[in-house]
């Protein structure tokens, strides 16, 4: 039971990158065009480095990268964007051939990649479970056989004769994962695809999941940004970066080095000014609550979160938003309006403004936050600006080591830093 | 659970093992042709009746035109049902092969989501054809009714050959232009333009007889060989030439093993620069 299932030794894939000085496809005339300019090139070093390139240069998304995964292993891929994770499930599937080394599979692979993918806008949803399952590989009998449980699974019973182009975004994925999820291979490959649904739903993928997991035996690989999921339902993990292996282990132990490779040495946050966007927050930093700027926050102390933003239109409603989240799990969400409902009624005019906010660090216990402030319309739907940067990586630290700290070490159950009162009143 | 051992490495030769996987995805085929089929006709008012209508209405056009005012001769048979003859294996010929070379790009998600026999694509589309065609051939026999032709013994069994050929020749070219398409576009413009141009140097509109001594550059082309058989066999306009049948039969076998060939070849870059 422990040999291993998946053996990769000193994969590597190089990709080669085409600066071009248009863009788009080549195309036959440029070829032409390359070689009526420069004919003896076309000759001497074969068609394709005539016509439009300029330079050519190798890339390596992945390099020497060995892993050995045992029989029923549940394994967490993490590490930041373009760090060669959905490379590799690509190799492990056999989309796309290595450039070097090799792998050995010890039984059948399946891939989510993506939901839904072969899924046709125009089908009913019965027949793109049929359709969906057999390019994934099952077979029609075993898909006939499991068609019930696909639905009943997706909960899309009701609209299984409309076509799929009429549904919900959440029962596409609904539908899409379901029929993934009853695929039976040895092996399962799975990418960010609980980034999508609503929590219900994540919830119950990672069950069935789970359940997968637990009865069949079967071994997985996830790669996923949600350490909270990955915390959660992996027995290993392994971080890549720029293309290699960096840490494996537990998932506890991999996760927390890449939270603190994640957080940043600059205490001050400073964005660069981007003149097209109508608002943008150019600056955040945390202090103390003497003023004092702060990377690490002592546990059981609050935090003074203070940012300038700038409004280059002006803007009816405006209104911030303030999400601290823990490992992709929202814990806290604020908007400004909140304490200012005058704030919709009123139009900000163009300049540039402070904000600060003292956020309840208090409560929280040992561990890597990250706080994520939006801008927009308050009046409509906010159009939370997330993902542009306005992003701080903060550390709640325990510095003492006295007893009365021990339930709040990060490894044990919980979220929050309180002291509560135990009132002991002896045998009666 | 399997116990089978799969080994992934760089490919740097030709292989051809993925043909016989070809086999355990043939429900994969049948799946991605039924899907174009059923897709086809989505949101359309007359559905299959398209089926129906477009041979029939080039074949009208075709009658006016070429055989009531250029009086283009046909061998002594009725122009109608000597045209229809010629476009029906013409049409499943050029269809199957624009569908098949766009086979690859049209599914451009799939190919760099999940693994399975790239082949299974251009496959399905001429397949799907193959359909279109049957469809196409009810009119022609309700044509052979209503001009009082009865086929020789002879065309009943050279008729699913003349299928087999046309099957082989647009697959063949059409995994080519496929693969090509994956890396120059350019097939998608070229290729209409293609078409329209070998059709003109098929015996389509026109019979053979009037060729003469250009005759050979025309037997090249299988399809050549293809409606002239089926003329031959199905509406006696003129013996079997059974020679020019064979010879279609070897080139559009060539076609096809030439076409699996180079996109075998080179089907390991498709996820990367599709």
């Amino acid at each position: 039971m422990t040999s291993p299932i998946i053996e990769v030794n000193g994969i590597g894939k190089r990709y080669t990158l085409a600066h071009q000085k248009g863009g788009g496809y080549l195309t036959l005339r440029d070829i032409l065009a390359g070689a009526i300019r420069k004919p003896f090139e076309l000759i001497g070093r074969g068609n394709q480095r005539a016509g439009r390139f300029e330079t050519k240069e190798e890339f390596w998304a992945l390099r020497g990268v060995d892993i050995s995964i045992n029989r029923g292993d549940v394994v967490g891929i993490i590490g930041a964007n373009g760090a060669g994770k959905s490379t590799l499930l690509k190799i492990l599937t056999g989309i796309t051939p290595p450039t070097e080394g090799e792998i050995i599979l010890g039984g059948r692979v399946a891939s989510l990649l993506e939901v839904g993918t072969g899924f046709h806008p125009e089908l009913s949803g019965r027949d793109n479970i049929f359709l969906n399952g057999a390019i994934l590989g099952m077979a029609r009998r075993e898909i006939a056989r499991k068609f019930d449980e696909i639905v009943e699974f997706a909960g899309v019973s009701r609209f299984l004769d409309t076509p799929v182009k009429y549904y919900s975004s959440g029962m596409y994925v609904r539908l899409a994962f379901s029929v993934a999820a009853h695929l039976e291979p040895d092996i399962l490959l799975v990418d960010e695809v609980l980034a999508v649904g609503d929590v219900e739903f994540q919830k119950k993928c990672l069950g069935k999941m789970e359940e997968v997991t637990r009865t069949g035996g079967r071994t997985i690989l996830f790669v996923s940004h949600n350490m909270g999921a990955i915390q959660e339902l992996c027995t290993r993990c392994v971080m890549l970066e720029s293309g290699t292996v960096v840490k494996q282990g537990t998932p506890a132990e991999v996760i927390d080095y890449y939270m603190s490779r994640l957080k940043r040495e600059v205490k001050e946050l400073i964005l660069e000014e981007d003149s097209s966007l109508a608002i943008q927050i150019v600056k955040m930093r945390l202090e103390d609550e003497q003023g004092r700027l702060l990377s690490d926050i002592d546990m059981g102390n609050d935090a003074v979160l203070k940012m300038d933003y700038v409004t280059r239109h002006p803007i009816p409603s405006l209104s911030l938003s303030l999400e601290i989240s823990k490992d992709g799990v929202p814990l806290l969400y604020s908007l400004s309006s909140d304490a200012d409902e005058a704030a919709l009624s009123r139009t900000a005019q163009i300049g540039r403004y402070c904000t600060s906010v003292t956020l309840p660090t208090s409560l929280l216990k040992e561990g890597s936050y990250r706080i994520d402030i939006g801008a927009g319309d308050a009046a409509g739907e906010l159009k939370v600006a997330r993902g542009d940067g306005a992003t701080l990586i903060f550390s709640v630290i325990n510095t003492r080591s006295d007893l009365t700290q021990k339930s709040y070490r990060r490894e044990r159950k919980g979220l929050l830093y309180k002291h509560l009162v135990w009132e002991n009143k002896g045998a009666q | 659970m399997s116990n089978s051992v799969i080994v992934i490495r760089p490919i740097k030769t030709l292989s051809f093992s993925d043909l016989s996987e070809l086999w355990t995805f043939r429900e994969l085929l049948y799946f991605l042709a039924w899907r174009d089929l059923k897709v086809r006709y989505k949101q359309t008012a007359i559905g299959v009746l398209w089926a129906v209508f477009q041979p029939l209405a080039t074949m009208l056009v075709f009658t006016l035109f070429f055989g009531t005012l250029l009086k283009v001769p046909s061998d002594g048979t009725p122009y109608p049902i000597f045209v229809y003859t010629g476009l029906l294996f013409w049409q499943f010929f050029s269809m199957s092969l624009s569908d098949a070379s766009n086979a690859l790009v049209g599914n451009q998600p799939i190919v760099t989501k999940v693994y399975f026999p790239r082949l299974a694509l251009p496959i399905s589309t001429v397949l799907t054809k193959l359909v279109d065609f049957a469809v196409a051939a009810v009119i022609l026999v309700g044509m052979m009714i209503y001009y009082g032709y009865t086929p020789h013994v002879s065309g009943l069994i050279v008729f699913p050959a003349l299928v087999a050929i046309t099957f082989f020749a647009s697959l063949g070219c059409g995994l080519f232009l496929a693969a090509v398409n994956v890396k120059y576009r350019d097939v998608r413009y070229a290729l209409p333009f293609f078409i329209q141009i070998l059709m003109y140097l098929t015996p389509v509109i026109y019979p053979a007889s009037i060729t003469h001594r250009f005759a050979w550059v025309l037997n090249l082309n299988p399809m050549t060989g293809v409606i002239q058989a089926a003329r031959a066999s199905l509406l006696g306009s003129a013996p079997l030439d059974s020679a020019l049948l064979a010879e279609a039969g070897l080139i559009s076998t060539a076609m096809l093993i030439a076409g699996i060939v180079y996109f075998k070849r080179v089907e390991r870059h498709f996820a990367d620069i599709i």
